[in-house]
């Protein structure tokens, strides 16, 4: 292979993956283990909750995912604050000791946007707070633009709104945003199928980060090697340079050396000739 | 005494620090943090961090999530 999948460097880390995948909403603990290994992912995103008191569950998910093989990413999900999701961000980092984060501040549960202000406030903190922050962010490239000042190590545009299997909704706002910013750029919701990741990835991100796509496909295990597979593809065609789009056909095979052609009536000619 | 753990009333009959609520949950060993009034208590202040009248405790462990 001529352009090989290189590892990809990430704040502290260097990733075996450019597929980073969610945690959340698997049928169960079990078909979620099967999955993140059919995907090949090296990052996991899980989620800050309070414990269910009186019961003796707790750390049920963590010991679904061998952490000798997956990196913790933990989100602060949930947080319609940029306090709330500073204090995630901190309550995380005390648990699993990791200085990374992927930070969501959101606007309200019907959209699942993100709100801006709170979003670049909390980014700012956690920075000056020292962590590696993955920001999640919608595709406003000025958005984009303003995280990164912030001192963000990753920008990471929603494709599409938040669980909604639309896709990459504007790739023109993510080919502006791929312009723009020079740290890792990881395309971050709405992906459905494969196509969606891999279209994240020809437009030049870094990585695609992606949950219910997988979970609540009706075989979570081979969605999940799919989007592995077409992350690697997309990765893999970004750098191998495409030919232009043309409206016109080219041929592929020589015009030359054709076998003697049927007659044909004077007036029909070869279309296009 | 009372205070608020992890949004529910509970009523301790001695002064507990957060290092004996977090082992009294049987959580001592386990990937948990902790807030004490919306402030990190860190590990290393569990044991000296004794919980007060009214105080509201966060116990936090991680769930699946994107």
């Amino acid at each position: 292979m001529s352009v090989p999948y290189a590892p990809f460097k990430l704040g502290k880390y260097e990733l075996r993956s450019r597929l980073f995948l969610g945690t959340g909403k698997y049928p169960t603990l079990e078909i979620m283990r099967q999955a993140l290994e059919a995907s090949g992912c090296h990052v996991v995103t899980v989620a800050v909750r309070r414990i269910e008191m009186g019961q003796q569950h707790a750390e049920a998910l963590l010991e679904h995912i061998d952490l000798k093989k997956y990196i913790l990413l933990p989100n602060t999900a949930g947080c319609f604050s940029a306090a709330d999701a500073v204090r995630s961000a901190r309550l995380a980092r005390e648990a699993l000791g990791v200085e990374w984060v992927k930070l969501e501040v959101l606007a309200d549960k019907k959209t699942l946007l993100p709100e801006p202000l709170g979003t670049l406030e909390a980014c700012q903190t956690l920075v000056k707070d020292g962590f590696q922050v993955l920001c999640y962010t919608s595709d406003d490239p000025i958005m984009a633009r303003r995280i990164e000042e912030a001192g963000a190590t990753s920008v990471m545009p929603a494709g599409s709104p938040i669980g909604s299997g639309q896709g990459v909704l504007n790739p023109n706002n993510l080919r502006i945003i791929l312009e723009t910013i020079k740290v890792p750029v990881i395309v971050d919701a709405g992906v459905g199928t494969a196509s969606d990741v891999a279209i994240g990835m020809e437009l030049g991100a870094e990585g695609v980060l992606l949950n219910t796509g997988v979970a609540l496909a009706k075989d979570p295990v081979a969605m999940a090697r799919a989007m592995g597979l077409a992350c690697e593809a997309g990765y893999l065609a970004a750098r191998s340079g495409r030919i232009p789009k043309k409206l016109y056909a080219t041929a592929s095979s020589p015009w030359e050396g054709l076998i003697e052609p049927a007659k044909r009536p004077a007036h029909d000619g070869i279309p296009g000739e | 005494m009372t205070l608020t753990i992890n949004g529910k009333e509970k009523t301790l009959h001695e002064a507990l620090s957060v290092r004996a609520l977090v082992d009294s949950l049987g959580l001592g060993e386990k990937r948990v943090a902790v807030e004490v009034n919306k402030e990190l208590v860190v590990k290393q202040e569990w044991a000296s961090r004794i919980l007060r009248e009214g105080d509201h405790v966060e116990v936090v462990t991680f769930v699946g999530g994107g």
